[in-house]
Parts: structure tokens; sequence; C-alpha cells
């Protein structure tokens, strides 16, 4: 084989502490290679073209790039090497960027494992093969997890665009945390007044198959076919016969229930519909709370049903959908701001969240719109709002800005002063940060025109005095210790990961970084691609978003399941398990190893062996591990392969 | 050109190209200063690391070998790690009966997140094998025998 080498400056990045041309010139020596040079930039346009005329003057059959992780620009180099008319296999990419020349200074030991990093993959290119890709039908569906705003959205572009969409929601309503909203920034307009229509469209689109109360129990399959099975959990309600009339929640002798649409500000009925919008506009038992379910008495629903919707014995029913693409879109959760005591750690009735003050806001919330402090149920004159709480801290472990608590406190306290005139909002803040548009205009005004007090420091602590909250903090700006009486506190709580969000990265096989949130394909350029071909992101679940963010994501991952759909057959990765049918003594082993039921045993001439279904097989080689034999090899990355990468490094 | 004489030594990184790949890389984007000793081979999952090749690269002449995949559980192939966990754990007890240092092997689980975890383990495992200095050769009819065996079997 001969074999071209380019060792990439990168501009500075690498050719500042790597000596790119003492790494071409090693690079002649080493076996096979018989042209090696520097480069500027690889892969622009000039490079790429200066690789393809390498290839046809030289007569190459292999290139190697010393450059910057395979994982950004391999596909790129691929296509070059297309372009000069060799097989895309016959590559290899040293990684002397993110793995050298970004993580140490000393230039002769960079240069040093540059060489060897070049030097393996040369040796590595010695043992590749062409492979050729084979294509694979897709199923058209697409399955959407979570019908917040971002879910809903995906879901309305997806179904639009002709695709079956599965809605999956694991509450008994679509809507998640805009629903919860009475306003929204900066143009404070009617959260649900927006909402509550895309949420009908749901409902009504042909389209569109909506499972609430459900959530994704197992995930099978691969891009193009994944099987999901989903959990209906037992709501105790036939919903083909709910009509939504509300009779029950009325009638329901338990008012004890928690409510988690309105944060628990109030009971519910043990029987409820969360919201007057909720769709489905079903109703749900709360079977810790419903006296029939929890003692065998009662029944009052059921004899005042005029459907004869209740089925106190419903269970847990499961289905299976087949998709060919995923899209999650689960959300955040609020930070649990009881750990800090210093707020009264849930002790004070009068410290609320802002999710809570919210849905007091609210027309369809506990108090009807009214504000009122939750221990004595007057009308609050002073209210003091403490942003940051469960963001920017890294004392709790949220060391990142959720970013719309800024703006959601300005028009709390915007919201404030409309409802009650005589009232004075003081905001604790540490930085305003209102980048979006029109959004410093809003702070500004929420400061300037509604005259709400901002404070620029911290709260050291609240405690009791008569009916009041004292609230001590500094004031950093005037150098000054201040105390406000405080009427009622609320506190901006930051977002975190959802609950459970690990759980459904572990069976969608995506990542998660470090606080929950799910990972992106590549932070700049696949910012709704995971790194699971078929599975996509929306909304707050990879990272605290606003609702047009959300909107805009929800719209991009259903643009990036149309592209994938627009084709007629996917193409698989041909770097798959082999089967050397001499070797294979038909053991099994691998086929009970492999996670993704991709080898099948075959019969040859009356003894068992083992094929690969090469549109199934993932390339994992764990197979290749666990053979006895050595009889089944993972295409591209085969034990000769990876030996003489060790053998290129290794002394003896 | 040889190992930088006294400066480093060579270890050999088994990286599946998921987690430990990806946390090697945002360690390097987010410019997290490492000895630069480590050479690292790029595999699909950890579950695809043979033990044998890691006995190999001791063998072969390498002072350290460090393998890393993702998290239990996080595995982009389902259970890959999980394989690889048993079989790393039995590689751990048999490798000083091939008259290896323990120490000189070890392995982990970085995710693609944890730019600064991979930053740490590095450090501390070319620290550890800085400590035990050099590889000496295993010589000998027995060990020759050991490696052609060996080879036989990959």
């Amino acid at each position: 084989m001969k074999i071209g080498v380019f060792v990439c400056h990168c501009g500075t990045n690498i050719e500042g502490t790597v000596d790119t041309a003492a790494v071409a010139e090693a690079a002649r020596e080493f076996p096979g290679v018989v042209f090696a040079t520097d480069t500027m930039y690889a892969c622009s346009e000039p490079g790429q073209d200066e690789i393809i005329d390498a290839i046809k003057e030289h007569k190459l059959d292999g290139v190697v790039v010393a450059s910057c992780t395979p994982r950004m620009h391999e596909p790129t180099f691929r296509k070059t090497l297309e372009r000069a008319g060799l097989n895309r296999y016959l590559f290899e990419m040293a990684n002397i960027r993110e793995h050298v020349s970004w993580i140490g200074k000393d230039r002769e030991a960079n240069t040093n494992k540059s060489v060897d990093l070049v030097r393996m993959a040369a040796a590595k290119l010695l043992n590749n093969k062409p492979l050729n890709a084979k294509f694979f039908d897709m199923n058209k569906r697409v399955m959407i997890v979570g019908g917040g705003v971002a879910g809903i959205q995906a879901a309305l572009d997806c179904a639009d665009g002709g695709l079956d969409v599965i809605l999956v929601e694991k509450t008994s309503s679509i809507g998640g945390k805009m629903a919860k909203l009475d306003k929204t920034f900066p143009t404070v307009d009617c959260s649900s007044c927006i909402l509550g229509p895309r949420m009908v469209d749901v409902a009504q689109h042909p389209n569109i198959t909506l499972y609430a109360c459900s959530e994704i129990e197992e995930v099978n399959g691969y891009v193009g076919n994944f099987s999901v099975k989903v959990k209906r959990k037992a709501t105790y309600v036939d919903w083909d016969k709910c009509t939504g009339c509300g009779i029950c929640m009325e009638k329901c002798p338990s008012k004890k229930a928690d409510n988690p649409f309105d944060e628990d500000l109030g009971k519910a009925p043990a029987i409820n519909i969360p919201f007057p919008q909720a769709i489905p506009k079903k109703a749900v038992i709360d079977p810790n709370f419903c006296i029939k379910i929890k003692r065998d008495k009662c029944g009052v629903c059921a004899k005042v049903c005029p459907s004869e919707a209740i089925v106190y014995d419903q269970v847990d029913e499961f289905v299976v959908e087949e998709v060919g693409a995923v899209v999650a879109a689960t959300g955040f959760d609020l930070v649990d701001w009881t750990v800090y005591s210093e707020y009264g750690g849930g002790q004070y009735p009068d410290v609320i969240t802002s999710l809570q003050y919210e849905r007091m806001l609210s027309a369809s919330g506990p108090t009807e719109g009214h504000i009122k402090r939750p221990s004595d149920g007057k009308e609050p004159k002073n209210v003091v709002f403490i942003q940051c709480v469960g963001s920017r801290d890294k004392s709790i472990g949220r060391p990142y800005c959720s970013g719309f608590c800024c703006m959601y406190t300005a028009k709390q306290a915007i919201l404030t002063k409309d409802h009650c005139p005589d009232s004075q909002s003081y905001v604790f803040y540490m930085d305003i940060r209102s980048p979006g548009k029109m959004f410093d205009e809003f702070t500004r005004r929420a400061q300037e025109e509604y005259e709400a007090r901002y404070i620029r420091g911290r709260v050291s602590m609240i405690y009791p005095q008569g009916d009041k909250l004292i609230v001590r903090g500094a004031d950093t700006l005037m150098g000054d210790q201040v105390e406000v009486d405080a009427d009622l506190v609320v506190l901006a709580v930051g977002a975190e990961a959802a609950v459970g969000a690990s759980d459904l990265a572990k069976k969608l096989r995506i990542s998660y970084d470090a606080y929950g949130f799910f990972m992106e394909g590549h932070p700049k350029l696949k910012p709704v691609e995971t790194n699971t071909a078929g599975v996509f992101l929306a909304g707050s679940c990879q990272g605290p978003k606003d609702i047009p963010s959300s909107v805009a994501q929800g719209s991009a991952a259903a643009a990036k399941v149309l592209a994938m759909f627009a084709k007629d057959q996917l193409e698989s990765d041909p770097a798959v398990s082999v089967v050397d049918i001499k070797r294979c003594i038909g053991c099994g082993k691998c086929i009970s190893t492999c996670p993704f039921g991709a080898i099948k045993e075959v019969d040859f001439r009356g003894q068992p062996k083992a094929e690969v279904i090469e549109t199934i097989c993932q390339g994992c080689g764990i197979c290749t591990a666990t053979c006895p034999q050595g009889a089944i090899q993972l295409q591209h990355f085969t034990d000769n392969q990876i030996l003489a990468e060790v053998n290129a490094v290794c002394r003896f | 050109m040889p190992v930088l004489e006294g400066k480093e030594l060579r270890i050999v990184g088994f990286l599946c190209n998921w987690c430990s790949y990806g946390g090697a890389d945002t360690a390097g984007v987010g410019r997290f200063t490492q000895p630069t000793d480590l050479r690292v081979i790029k595999v699909p999952c950890s579950g695809r690391i043979d033990p044998l090749f890691i006995v190999k690269t001791l063998m072969s002449g390498a002072d350290g070998v460090l393998v890393s995949g993702c998290h239990p559980n996080d595995c982009h192939y389902a259970e890959g790690n999980f394989y690889a966990r048993r079989r790393l754990e039995m590689l751990k007890r048999f490798i000083p009966m091939l008259g290896i240092d323990p120490d000189r092997f070890d392995y982990t689980w970085v995710s693609a997140s944890e730019g600064q975890r991979w930053q740490e383990v590095v450090t501390k495992f070319t620290e550890q094998i800085h400590k035990l200095g050099p590889a000496q050769k295993i010589e000998g009819p027995e060990a020759e025998e050991t490696l052609k065996l060996m080879e036989a079997s990959l």
C-alpha cells in the first residue's frame, strides 16, 4: 500500500505547539509511506484539493491525516478520498489536536507524541480493507418523548411533514411547564392563549397518536427500525368513554390529593383533570387518595359519571410501537430549593417558588389569579424576589446559569404591580442576564416603569417576625447591609435535569452531562442530534431553555427527522463483524453476547455456524472479543489492526 | 524518534469511541493540561477489548496500559462495558502470573462530558507508572512461548 500523510497546522492550533514539518519528515520513514507533507488547513477546500492532487500524483492507495479528532472531521476526509476515487475506509486519522497540541505546551514532547500517533495510524492503515455500505429500509414513523412546548412543536412539524407521530407524555396532559405559566416574557402575553391552540392541534391532527400518562419502558433496535415498548399507566378511567365533563371532580369527597399542576399549592380531588385546557381532557384517579381504591368505600365518581367511564380495577398496559426515529423532549425540573436553610428551607409558608407564584398569578390557578399569602390569605405589600436559587451555585452542584430566571423574575415583578398596584417588589440579584431580543428593555421596564427595586447582592437569611418575614442581605453596590420586611418571598429557582432523565438516556443509549442534561452530538454543529443515530433532542432536556429556544429546537429536531426520512433507504455503516466460516465452530457465544441480536445461527453442510445480519450489526465488536476461535472479526477494528497500532508504539 | 529519555514512558490507552475518547476530546477542547506519555488507541466499545491486547501490549514493552470506557449502564451498545468489566477484572488477577506488575494496568470509566475527570485519570495513572519506572523486559523461552501462544489465539 502507498500511503500519503498530511499533517495539519490547524492555523496555530496544532502548529503552535507541534513541529508539523518534523512530524511529516519523520512520517516519510514509516513503512508504506511514500508521501508526507504538512498543510495549513487540511479540512479546507484547498487542503482537501491538495489531498486529492497528491492521491492522483503519487498514486496513493491510503491516506493518513494528522489533525483534529476523528469525531469532528473523519466523515469530511472520507468524502475527500471518495472524490479522489479511493475507498473511504482506506483512511486513518491521527488526533494531534485534542490529544496533543491542546493538552500540553512542550513542543518537543508534543512533536514526539504526534510522530507516534501518525506511526500508529499508518500501521493500522496498512491493514485496512475497502468496505462498502449496504442500504436498508426504515420505518418512517417518529416517536416524541415529552409533551412540553418543544415536544408539541416537534410533533406538529413532523406530522405536518406527513409523518406518523407518536407523542408520549408521562403526565395526564401535554403542555409541560409552559402550560403552568400565567404570562410569558418579554411580551407579557397569556401563556395558555398561545399554547392552548397548539395543544388542540396535537389532539386533532390525524397523524398524531397521543399517549398521555405513559412512559418509555424499553427501547430496542437501531436507527430506522426502533421498537419502543410504552407503558400506559393505569388511570382508572376508560378514556374512550370519558368526556371530560368534570362532574366526578366536583362530587369527589376526597379533596386531599397532591396537586402537581398547581405546584402543590392547594389540594386536588382524587379524581382530577389538571387544568381547563388539558389535552387530552380526561380524568385520572390518584390511587393514593381514592377512597374506593384504598378502602373499597365511596365509589361516588362511578355513580355520577354520565358515561360510565370509571374502572377501579384498571391495570398498566403495554404497547409496542415501531418507529424509525425518536425525539427526546423531556424538559427540566426545578431545583429543590429546600436545601437552602437560610431561605427557610421549606419551613415558612410565605416563602414560595417562582412556579408556585406563577400558578397563583394564573386565573385558572389555586387562588384564581389573586396574589394571596399562603399563611393567611392576605394580599402582600412587599414582595421579595431572590434570584439564582439553585443556579450559579457551586455549593449545591449547580454551577451553571439557568438562563431564564432573570427574565421571569422581571415578568413576575411587573405582574405583581399589575395585580396589586400598592405593592412594592424587591429583587435580589447577582447579575442581570437578559441577552435575548427585547429582553434588556424588559428588565429595565420592570425597574423604571414598574418601580421594582433591584438590589445587587445575596440574601444571607430570612426569618419570621410577627406575620412578616425579614429578609436580610447585602447591597454590594451600596456596600451596605439591607433588611426588607417582606410579606411574601418568591425564590427564582433554577433548572435541573428532569427526574428520570438518566434512566431514559440509558434506554435510548445517549449520553448525558454531569448535571444530567442530554448531550448533543456537537455543541456547535449538531445541537439537536445525539451520538446515537436516529435519536434527536428538543428543548430543555439538553440544557435550560426559554420558550422561543425550545420551540426553535423542536422545529430543528423535526427538520432533522424529516431530512432523514426524505431518503428512500438508510446507508449502513459497513464496519460490521464478519464470520470466517472455516474457523467458526458454531459454539454460539457471539450469538448470546450480541446486544442487538445481529448474529444468527445458520446451517453450513450440516454444521452450525454463525452469520452476521449486516444491517442490524452496530459495529461494537463485543462478539470479536468473545469468540474463542478468533473467527468473528469486526471489520475496520480487527485484531490485526489493533495489534498493528500496539506494535507501532511499543519498544521491545 | 525514541521516547523522550527520562521524561516520558510508554503508556497505551484503549478508549471507547463514545464516552472516553469523547471525554479525552473534551479535555483537549477545555485545554486541560495533561502528561504527554499516553498514546490512545480508539476502539468502538470497551467490550471490543480482548484482554490479550493488554497482555500483548505490556509484554511488547509498554510501561503501562489504561483502559477507559463508558460508565456502567451508559454504554452506547447497551452492555459492552459490562463484558469489559468482567474481562478486565479477571485480567487484573491474571497479570501478576505473567510476571507483570499489576499496577501497570488499570481500567476506569469516563464519560464524554467528563473532560476534567479524564485529566485527573491520566495524570494520576501517569504518575503511578512513573513511580514504577520503565518496565523490565520479560525474557526467556517461557515468555516467548506465551507471546507466541497469545498471538496465535488472537
